[in-house]
């Protein structure tokens, strides 16, 4: 716990430093409403469409973040350094999770308010407790699948398209569940009671992945 | 001591098809130093990294401070160093936060860190992300990695790389042979790391050539070694 | 070192035989469906190639972990075959439903089924099994890899099924349910022996496989010790195993 306190520290640190994560996933968040606002060609969004503008556009802008999760440590020795440490190395995972997960709560602490603003119809601020709800829920899940796919793509030679290609349809179950989820809160008429089934979804996909990739995560780093 | 510090017997290791290490079969005592000499690409780093636990032998035994591996590797890293290549720093933090971090993943106080600052005179310049640092300020960091934790052995590939003569005396009772811990040391110049060894491991295309104590290794063995 | 030539020839005669009776079955045995008439016969097919294909990624998933459990490469050898094995069966499961679909419905594709959209994305995950392999070179590392992807892939396709099916409502005709099926006794009969030789053609074909490739990595380990390792040209960067 203690090492994964200070990996997850060193990692804000250096995101911190570099702003080379948070800042383009926001930026690139808002590019794609502004795109999807020509793409679906109306000047508001609402009920379950608005809910699947969201819920893409989130995805898409964390694949950014996944992309760069372990491109500092394969690039300037970081993995070596961890690995000859005497420490427990599911620290890791736990610390890049963790990190990812602070990135898309970031992301989302921009993106959703922008999303209200620029492109959702029906009032945004009714709906906020149940949709944090939900959105903590999903991030969750990109967060360990994020993590796992990171960490596998970044030994490849196609990183950046490895990730994404074996990402997104492991995230297409989150996807549907927060979609589904959020759908009902941003009906035209008013904020409909969050649908429980799915949360319970989200929930059991979270906790599926987050057993899976301790059991896995070990074999990924040993050599 | 009775243990000695490293034994090896029969390692292979491949990647792949091509063969890293083969039947290398060497003990070394606990306080001496090793060099390990052969051309680039003969396995010398290789063998630093199985040693180090970062990579596993794919046959025969090792056993490090006692402690067979890959079976106790999280017994014994604690009490290792490894000082490779690369400096194992991220170039965006300053000296001293990388420092601080590794310091944080071996359990050693931040009081450590500044002491160690101050023997290889960085002081200063700690604060500076290490990007801006000249290549032997960056070597002179990654030595304090190294030692951090106070290891018993110490790996070291090239570490003398980069430094001038000035920086090169400042790390000498860091890395060096008297400060009292087992060593294995790879340079690319035979005679400085014969000078400063016990023992001696000839490689070549991962294959041991000699294994000797260091003052019997006579110019014509290194001259076919790099030949 | 196993062979796997044992007892293929007696499997491939059962697998012929099993599939043969069921050919028989399906075009002289099974009654007309009242609706769809003589193109619902490609159910027999079809829901077999997608049942046997999705038990081959758990199966690969399975063969994965006693690989990372072991460290023993044959293991992933076997989830290597597996998983592709099922891969090419998935594809055959997807373009005779598109074919029934079509058929029964007017539409090559539909998005109302939940059962064929989580089987596209079940499919279009492990269709990326393969190139990932290719992007590691280094032999030791893609097995451990592939093997993880394996696992992840396993777990996901119970999971992608639960949330697809929740999501969408049933078009796609629910003739196996949890209580036993609802199928009249001479399709049952007919199912039944379908869905037996589909799952033997997949262990046979597997089989074959890997007979094949230990054929051939013995022959290269033979090869190197005759020869001499300089003498053997390097293998290529390939995304099989290859031990």
């Amino acid at each position: 716990m203690r090492t994964a306190l200070a990996v997850l520290r060193k990692d804000l640190l250096l995101e911190l430093r570099t702003f080379e994560t948070v800042p383009a996933m926001a930026l690139f968040s808002i590019a794609i409403f502004v795109i999807f606002h020509f793409g679906v060609n109306r000047p508001t969004v609402d009920g379950q469409l608005a809910a699947g503008v969201l819920t893409v556009t989130l995805l898409f802008a964390g694949i950014l973040g996944v992309n760069r999760l372990f491109v500092a440590e394969r690039e300037q020795g970081g993995f070596d350094a961890f690995l000859l440490a005497p420490v427990d190395r599911s620290a890791l995972l736990l610390a890049k999770a963790s990190a990812l997960f602070l990135f898309l709560v970031v992301l989302e602490v921009i993106a959703v308010p922008a999303f209200g603003i620029l492109l959702l119809g029906p009032p945004l601020s009714p709906t906020l407790p149940a949709m944090i709800l939900v959105l903590a829920l999903a991030d969750l899940g990109i967060a360990v699948i994020g993590t796992l796919v990171s960490a596998l793509a970044v030994q490849t030679r196609s990183r950046d398209v490895i990730g994404p290609l074996i990402g997104l349809p492991l995230l297409i179950p989150a996807l549907i569940a927060t979609a589904r989820a959020i759908g009902p809160l941003l009906r035209p008429q008013g904020p409909a009671p969050l649908p429980g089934k799915w949360l319970l979804i989200l929930a059991l996909y979270d906790l599926v992945f987050a057993l899976v990739a301790y059991a896995v995560f070990d074999f990924l780093l040993e050599d | 001591m009775d243990t000695p510090a490293i034994e090896l017997r029969g390692v292979a290791r491949y990647f792949g098809e091509r063969i890293a290490l083969r039947d290398l079969s060497f003990t070394v005592p606990a306080g001496a130093t090793l060099a390990v000499l052969g051309r680039n690409g003969a396995g010398k780093s290789t063998l630093l990294r199985v040693l180090a636990t970062l990579l596993r032998a794919h046959a025969g035994e090792v056993s490090v401070l006692g402690e067979p591996l890959p079976r106790r590797a999280f017994a014994v890293r604690g009490r290792l160093g490894l000082l490779p290549h690369e400096p194992l720093l991220y170039r965006d933090l300053s000296g001293r936060e990388n420092l601080r971090y590794h310091a944080r993943l071996y359990g050693v106080g931040a009081e450590r860190v500044e002491e160690l600052l101050r023997d290889v005179r960085m002081e200063r310049r700690a604060d500076e992300p290490v990007r801006l640092l000249s290549r032997g300020m960056v070597q002179r960091v990654a030595v304090c990695r190294a030692v951090l934790h106070d290891p018993e052995v110490l790996l070291l590939d090239e570490a003398r790389a980069n430094l001038d003569p000035g920086a090169s005396e400042l790390v000498e009772p860091l890395v060096g042979r008297l400060a009292g811990r087992t060593r294995v040391i790879t340079s690319h110049d035979p005679e400085a790391a014969l000078a400063e060894a016990d023992l001696a491991l000839g490689l070549r295309d991962g294959r041991p050539t000699f294994t000797l104590p260091a003052d019997q290794v006579t110019p014509d063995l290194v001259r076919e070694l790099y030949a | 070192m196993p062979t796997y030539g044992k007892g293929l020839r007696g499997l491939s005669i059962l697998t012929l035989v099993t599939i043969s009776a069921a050919l028989i079955l399906v075009f002289f045995y099974a009654p007309l469906d009242a609706n769809q008439g003589f193109i619902q016969k490609i159910f027999y097919i079809h829901v077999p190639l997608a049942i046997v294909s999705l038990c081959g990624f758990v199966f690969g998933g399975l063969l994965a972990v006693m690989h990372l459990r072991t460290g023993d490469r044959r293991y992933d050898m076997r989830s290597y075959v597996a998983i592709h094995m099922a891969l090419i069966f998935g594809v055959a499961a997807l373009i005779s439903g598109s074919i029934w679909a079509k058929a029964s419905w007017g539409h090559w594709w539909v998005w109302d089924d939940p059962t064929l959209v989580s089987y596209l994305i079940v499919v279009l995950m492990f269709a990326t099994y393969t190139p990932f392999r290719f992007s590691i070179e280094d032999p030791e590392r893609q097995a451990r890899y592939a093997s993880v992807f394996a696992i992840l892939g396993g777990a996901f396709v119970p999971l992608n099924f639960v949330a697809v099916r929740a999501a969408q409502g049933l078009v796609h005709p629910r003739v196996l349910t949890v209580s036993g099926g609802n199928l009249p006794g001479p399709m049952a009969l007919t199912f039944l022996i379908s869905i037996l030789g589909i799952a033997l053609l997949y262990v046979t074909l597997w089989k074959y496989e890997m007979a094949a490739k230990n054929a051939r990595i013995q022959l290269r380990a033979l090869r190197r010790r005759v020869l001499g390792d300089e003498d053997i040209s390097p293998l290529q960067r390939t995304a099989a195993p290859s031990l």
